[in-house]
């Protein structure tokens, strides 16, 4: 999609390419599976059939950051696991996002220590923060909602 | 290493037994009530007692219950709790929080503050799903707060008596 990006100002062209893209991005996010600590585990009950994160098109899990568009990164991010994190970020193919679930992962929790990293975003570009210690499975899907609400606003038009 | 080739009946060679069970467990499983909670348009209902994220509440009188002494701001364990206190001109109460902001990515909803609070200014309420664009979206400001705590009645109001 590089070469039509920030070429056109908005016109019926451009905002139907917006309309069906961003469709189809937020309808089939797949996240790849980066647990790190405890919210990991409210990670997988949200994919268990009683929340069924399935539902919002979230659901697939995969084990390789090249075939992920969403990372979630669950738990606690070590200063020596960051090079890692920003590693896999970086083999993710465009368009990415990143969700940033609980108080570790967002600035540090109940680790203000010279070992763990005081948020992920000192790494990489996060898109939605969610606190909770751990948050529950729907805190995780109202930030899966919302990073489709900004998905939606995605454009390809010049601005 | 001993390997013991036990007897299998014949039809267990074309695997279809098996594969016919687990359809028949998929199929029980057709007939039996819906377990998945729909999430957005249903919701789970907490029960007494859950914690959700902290918030400051009023008296029926409206007076904030807060008298800004410190003590959720360090029994806290991730240091969530951040007080500026002032005093309250004509009234009893000497103090009150100027300014009171919890960061709600750091608090972990231990329940600390809402047990060594000693006047009963701050509770865990039963909201739980927050999500922000940016860091500072979730650092909530005292009106959030109350906005958030609403009218916890007191039985006792010292303070209207001195």
């Amino acid at each position: 999609m590089s070469f039509i990006e920030n070429r056109f100002t908005p016109n019926i062209l451009t905002t139907t390419i917006d309309l069906v893209f961003n469709w189809a991005r937020k309808s089939a996010l797949w996240p790849m599976s980066f647990g790190l600590a405890c919210c990991a585990i409210e990670m997988m009950a949200a994919v268990a059939s009683r929340y069924d994160i399935d539902r919002f098109g979230a659901g697939v899990y995969r084990a390789s950051p090249r075939q992920s568009d969403l990372m979630i990164v669950a738990g606690t991010v070590t200063e020596k696991m960051a090079p890692v994190l920003k590693r896999l970020y970086d083999q993710m193919p465009d368009p990415k996002w990143v969700i940033s679930m609980g108080a570790c992962a967002t600035c540090g929790g109940p680790f203000p220590t010279y070992s763990t990293m005081q948020g992920v975003d000192r790494a990489v570009p996060v898109d939605v923060y969610i606190p909770g210690c751990p948050p529950r499975p729907e805190a995780l899907l109202h930030g899966v909602l919302r990073l489709q609400d900004k998905i939606e606003k995605m454009t390809i038009a010049r601005v | 290493m001993i390997v013991v080739n036990r007897e299998q009946p014949f039809w267990h060679r074309f695997y279809l037994t098996s594969v016919l069970g687990g359809l028949f467990i998929t199929a029980k499983h057709i007939l039996r009530r819906r377990f998945t909670l729909r999430y957005p348009e249903k919701r789970f209902t907490p029960p007494d007692g859950y914690r959700g994220i902290p918030a400051l509440v009023k008296d029926q009188n409206g007076r904030e219950k807060c008298v800004a002494c410190y003590l959720c701001q360090f029994v806290c364990p991730p240091r969530a709790i951040t007080i500026k206190a002032a005093e309250m001109p004509g009234n009893p109460v000497e103090k009150f929080p100027e300014e009171f902001e919890i960061n709600m990515l750091r608090c972990i909803y231990c329940g600390y503050c809402e047990e060594v609070c000693p006047e009963q200014a701050i509770f865990l309420v039963h909201d739980y799903e927050f999500a922000g664009g940016s860091r500072k979206e979730l650092i909530f400001a005292k009106e959030k707060l109350y906005q958030l705590g609403g009218v916890r009645p007191d039985p006792i109001m010292k303070w209207a008596h001195k």
